[in-house]
């Protein structure tokens, strides 16, 4: 126990803020998740061929490609075309992108293929007649949608994207490899200097086990929220 | 694009695409025994052999696959009484770690997925079983299970893909898997898109094919 005491001599203010990292990586990548999902979602349910084609080709190479492979893309490419990109204005020095920015964004980038997935879903199982209805009633474009679409499309989007949470926080424990200082990362740190992996990758494992549970305590009553009426 | 680096690495990562497809083929073939073993054990009306299996897959399901492994690999050689026993054997072979933590992994879904199939079976086909006098055996051999296998088909095939990335996990215990060469020569070459490229194709490939054999036993064995 003296292993995790707070302080100078335990691993407990730095496993502390380890999980205080992976949740701020992990609501950071979901709202990634979101901005891209907000973008392939009108492209997906698109009339246009080659908007779905587009949209298409994000999902499935992002679904059928391990996490681990797209997460070195950035980590390894991601400075070189920051670099790239700066280099045309002028600026040659070596620029280093931080290792959340890098992780959130890559971790983000899988979420929102899976949250453009569940939106598009959603959006697809509302009722033909409601948007004929807002339609018909001469709600502007803009109102159609924020007050009639999007709170039908959040009801039945949020229990799948609770999965989609699970599957992004989970995730986030493959930035450790990047060097970013999360709860694996913290684990692998604390296992060699103590030489005791068993005991800190248990516990990491527990740590997980409570984000988990926590987060599905809190989405069920959203859930249940979300579906007054239902 | 450096094509000449794509060409050269394609055959070292088709190798190691090999790889891949071992650790997979090997760890699903056991994940399903495990899987059918636990969603046996989760039917049972005994409370505390139900809870076991709820437990089981409840703490594989909420973990992370990254600390699944680095237990069994780092974790468990630290146990002195394991390192005399001839289960060393197995657990300082990396390959053999990511095995039992992939199997395991996949079990824990396998195991949620063909309980809900079984839950789904219409009582009415098993009562139709006993009353023509089968063996509860049978019914179980001849009835349950083939149908659960039909209806559990679509999911356990996002399953196996599932598990497919999640081979590329090898690649953190020293396995020269897909991934773990493929970051091995981003890493010498410093071109990661051009390795991308190619290393991503081959998983999609594998998707596709997956995603196909999966398609025609759903037609093969559908009921309409």
């Amino acid at each position: 126990m003296e292993l995790l005491a707070f302080g100078d001599t335990g691993w407990g203010d730095e496993l502390f803020r380890a999980t205080l990292m992976t949740i701020a990586v992990s609501i950071t990548a979901m709202l990634i998740g979101f901005s891209f999902a907000a973008i392939f979602t009108p492209l997906k349910l698109s009339k246009f061929k080659s908007f779905n084609l587009i949209a298409n080709i994000y999902t499935t190479v992002i679904r059928g490609v391990p996490e681990l492979l797209v997460i070195y893309l950035f980590f390894f490419g991601g400075s070189g075309a920051i670099m790239f990109v700066a280099s045309m204005f002028g600026y040659n020095e070596y620029i280093e992108i931080n290792a959340f920015i890098t992780g959130s964004f890559a971790i983000g980038i899988i979420s929102g293929a899976y949250s453009t997935e569940v939106f598009r879903g959603a959006i697809q199982s509302i009722d033909k007649g409601q948007f004929e209805a807002a339609k018909v009633l001469g709600f502007s474009k803009f109102k159609q949608f924020y007050k009639i679409i999007l709170p039908q499309m959040l009801r039945l989007a949020i229990p799948n994207l609770s999965n989609v949470w699970q599957i992004t926080l989970k995730d986030t424990s493959l930035i450790s490899v990047t060097g970013l200082v999360e709860i694996m990362r913290q684990s692998y740190i604390a296992a060699g200097s103590t030489r005791d992996p068993l005991f800190f990758y248990s516990f990491a494992a527990v740590l997980y086990l409570l984000l988990t549970f926590l987060s599905m305590k809190f989405l069920n009553k959203l859930e249940a929220k979300y579906s007054r009426g239902y | 694009m450096d094509f000449e680096l794509m060409i050269n690495s394609f055959p070292k990562l088709l190798n190691a695409a090999g790889v891949t497809i071992k650790l997979l083929s090997v760890s699903l073939i056991v994940g399903l025994f495990i899987g059918l073993l636990f969603a046996i054990l989760r039917l049972n009306k005994n409370f505390f052999i139900n809870k076991f299996a709820y437990g089981y897959s409840y703490i594989f399901r909420g973990t992370p696959l990254l600390v699944q492994i680095f237990i069994i690999y780092f974790g468990f050689g630290q146990i002195e009484y394991l390192r005399s026993t001839f289960l060393w054997v197995i657990l300082k072979e990396p390959y053999w770690c990511a095995i039992i933590a992939f199997a395991l992994n996949t079990g824990a879904y396998t195991s949620e997925i063909l309980r809900s199939a079984f839950q789904t079976i219409k009582p009415g086909l098993i009562e139709a079983g006993q009353s023509l006098g089968i063996s509860s055996k049978i019914i179980f051999y001849k009835i349950q299970i083939p149908i659960a296998i039909r209806q559990s088909l679509p999911a356990y095939g996002n399953e196996i893909i599932l598990m497919m990335k999640g081979t590329s996990l090898a690649s953190t215990v020293t396995l020269m898997d897909l991934t773990g060469v493929a970051k091995y020569i981003i890493s010498t070459t410093f071109k990661p898109i051009e390795v991308f490229v190619v290393a991503g194709g081959i998983y999609l490939f594998m998707t596709f094919i997956i995603h196909n054999v999966i398609k025609f036993l759903e037609k093969k064995y559908g009921f309409n």
